[in-house]
């Protein structure tokens, strides 16, 4: 479904990313862990088509397409959802409204006929049982006074909307209690299917406890530096990022 | 340029809709302007004697009167000897009877979008169009007269009920109460006039809808709304003019009275021609607008959606005389590419109890500048009055500019006043955030301007709002790609 070879990105001339290769298939669920500082984020910002981010070498293959060729809007109807760090605020804005506008524009560019209103609230109603999401807060402002945990609930909430072939989840435990962690993991697991991949971007192993990953990968200086199954990521937890940097560092001495 | 800026840049360089013109046969009054031309002005309406003696009283104050230089706005000066005050089309019906216009003009009016076929239009709204400098026709007009409520154009008021002409106008805004002001009494050639008798609520939404076609013309018409005790009306005014490459001058007034009771909601929608993309032509927008709440508990509330003109210089104003009255305005002000807007209101409370509300949100694209100017006046009778007043600016790209310009004089210690402001910028994370979930730049930057806006147009009438906010999306539209 996915596949990232040897990307190489940079951000005003300085390299973030230096050469990265990953197979996503359709049904897997991968996570991506490093320390700070290692390129996560910009792999999940460059892969949703951020301008600022320049790609220097490589390609980037979806649904046999060179998504590089494409607007980040056209990635998005593709089928890429990116579930944000953090999600702006859209003053004055509903939640409803702007899903509803996002709903149909994906709709359009995919050949289908817009939702009508009442097709549109009644999709609502299912998805927010999904994610145990509360309608008032869809009637208000986009984000706006949302708390950590009601926004990255209502990213879990358009994600459910959209329904994507490919989900990133750039850094969705951080800032959540542990609560709000079971519900939005627990939407994102009710949302896996045999025909969807999910990239789980995460600083920590507690989220995997609730998603379980088939692979994780660990990101070190913008390079993908050990593969493995869920055992790395406890190993990562119990032995601490250092121990990845002693074993690099070692290996090159 | 950020990716940001060129977003914005490609959007707001969008043409403007109504940029053609027609030819006409008209009937013109000689460039200039002297005592000799507002006689002739006069005379081509039958004016009566009082009428052309307010006129000239007042083209004499206005000679001793200098242009007035305070606001924000910077232009070249105005060769008002160059201009033309009278243009009329030949083909004008005396009777003003939509059935008698000549067709000719009412496809202008097709092509802007309105029609004036009873039949047709939606049900509802009553309609005076001008045309450069008369009145074309107004609709409804039966149906209206059977409950006593007047709607017509200003020269048939002057006609027909020239005791309630006489007894209001220059009530609120005095011939002499500035340039502009007085440039208008004394040149006025035509407008609309309203009146609702005691205890009526008027059935339908009145609007003039003002629409410049001639060259080298400027456009000076009166509007004045008239409320009796315990009245209601919706007023509605739109306008547009076409695309020339000089600047002309549009310098009206609006006077509202609004008796005991009263409630008088005036919604504007300003479309002027605002210049092309390197600031060259569009309108001259020189505008006062003031309503009196004259009896206790009246209510004045003033809503307009600014996205044309060149230059707008307008501040739509409440005088709260009697006690326990309000008074709200509410606008959007955008302006692009090189326009410049001064807009803003005064409140002023004289009676006790007055409450007044200002909601104001600045949109700047392009090399725009675009001001808030806004008075409070609390008199010392004004005991317990209260404003609340919120003062918005959205900047799109790094070349606009915003400013606000607060005025607030307290005479009696027991009043409340508050004055809220911010101002943002409509960031890539923002649109980026949009896309990412498949919405294209130019809806998102709609979708953030009209969520900005909302507080505003919500005040609109329900057709009208509709209208604003795909208004306001095609201003800013090639502002971002």
């Amino acid at each position: 479904m996915l596949s990232i070879k040897n990307l190489h990105a940079a951000i005003e001339g300085s390299p973030i990313l230096n050469g990265i290769n990953l197979e996503i298939k359709a049904g897997e669920v991968h996570a991506i862990m490093g320390p700070n500082g290692s390129g996560k984020s910009t792999l999940a910002s460059v892969l949703a088509g951020r301008e600022e981010y320049e790609v220097t070498e490589g390609s980037v293959t979806f649904k046999n397409k060179n998504i590089l060729e494409l607007s980040p809007e056209d990635r998005a109807r593709e089928g890429i959802f990116l579930a944000f760090q953090y999600p702006v605020e859209i003053p004055g804005v509903s939640s409803t409204n702007f899903l509803r506008t996002a709903v149909n524009q994906v709709r359009e560019y995919r050949g289908q006929t817009p939702l009508d209103a009442v097709k549109f609230l009644s999709l609502m109603k299912e998805k927010m049982k999904l994610v145990e999401i509360d309608q008032k807060l869809l009637s208000r402002a986009l984000n706006e006074g949302f708390s950590g945990g009601e926004k990255k609930k209502n990213e879990i909430f358009q994600m459910a909307m959209l329904d994507p072939t490919l989900s990133i989840l750039d850094e969705t435990d951080s800032g959540l209690d542990i609560d709000a962690l079971k519900i939005v993991a627990n939407g994102v697991n009710q949302l896996k299917s045999k025909d969807n991949a999910t990239i789980l971007v995460t600083h920590y192993q507690r989220l995997l406890d609730y998603i379980v990953p088939d692979f994780v990968h660990v990101l070190y200086n913008g390079k993908i530096v050990k593969s493995g199954t869920k055992e790395l990521a406890l190993e990562l937890e119990a032995k601490g990022y250092d121990w990845i940097k002693d074993e690099l560092s070692g290996a090159t001495v | 340029m950020s990716k940001d800026n060129e977003i914005l840049e490609e959007l707001t360089s969008r043409e403007y809709e109504h940029g053609w013109s027609v030819d006409y046969e008209a009937d013109e009054a000689p460039i200039g302007l002297n005592e000799n031309i507002i006689r002739w002005i006069s005379s081509k309406k039958e004016e009566p004697k009082w009428l052309l003696d307010w006129r000239l009283k007042a083209f004499e104050q206005w000679r001793k009167m200098d242009e007035p230089t305070w606001s924000n706005v910077h232009y070249p000066k105005i060769d008002l000897q160059s201009l033309r005050y009278y243009s009329a089309p030949k083909q004008i019906s005396k009777s003003k009877k939509i059935s008698d216009i000549d067709p000719e003009l009412l496809k202008i009016y097709e092509r802007l979008g309105i029609s004036l076929n009873e039949q047709k239009r939606l049900q509802g709204v009553a309609v005076d169009v001008v045309l450069d400098s008369v009145s074309v026709g107004t609709t409804f007009k039966d149906t209206l007269s059977k409950l006593g409520v007047i709607f017509c154009s200003f020269s048939e008021a002057v006609t027909e009920h020239p005791d309630l002409v006489k007894k209001y106008l220059g009530s609120v805004v005095p011939a002499t109460d500035n340039y502009y002001a007085a440039l208008n009494a004394a040149v006025f050639s035509d407008g609309s006039f309203c009146y609702i008798p005691k205890g009526v609520r008027c059935p339908m939404e009145l609007s003039t809808y003002f629409r410049i076609n001639a060259a080298n013309t400027g456009q000076f018409e009166r509007t004045l709304i008239v409320a009796e005790d315990q009245s209601y009306v919706s007023y509605l005014e739109g306008c547009t003019a076409p695309q020339r490459d000089e600047n002309q001058l549009h310098a009206a007034v609006v006077e509202i009275y609004a008796a005991k009771d009263a409630e008088v909601k005036y919604s504007t929608v300003q479309n002027w021609y605002p210049g092309d993309k390197n600031g060259k032509g569009g309108i001259y927008n020189f505008v006062t607008k003031r309503g009196i709440c004259a009896g206790d508990n009246s209510k004045i509330s003033w809503t307009q959606v600014e996205t044309g003109s060149a230059i707008t210089w307008k501040y739509p104003s409440c005088i709260l005389k009697g006690d326990n009255s309000i008074g709200e305005f509410y606008s959007v002000a955008v302006t692009n590419n090189y326009q410049q807007a001064d807009t803003g209101t005064k409140m002023i409370h004289i009676g006790k109890n007055t409450r007044s509300r200002i909601v104001s949100k600045g949109i700047s694209a392009g090399n725009s500048q675009n001001s808030y100017r806004g008075q409070v006046q609390v008199m010392k009778r004004a005991t317990n009055s209260r404003n609340f007043s919120q003062c918005d600016s959205l900047l799109m790209g790094d070349q606009c500019g915003a400013h606000t310009f607060p005025y607030i004089d307290i005479q009696n210690p027991s009043a409340k006043v508050e004055h809220e402001a911010t101002t943002s910028k409509i960031g890539e994370d923002q649109i980026f955030y949009c896309n990412q979930r498949g919405i294209s730049s130019e809806d998102a930057v709609a979708l953030i301007v009209n969520g900005y806006a909302k507080e505003v147009l919500n005040q609109l009438p329900m057709e009208f709002a509709v209208e604003a906010q795909k208004l306001l999306a095609l201003t800013l539209e090639g502002s971002v790609g």
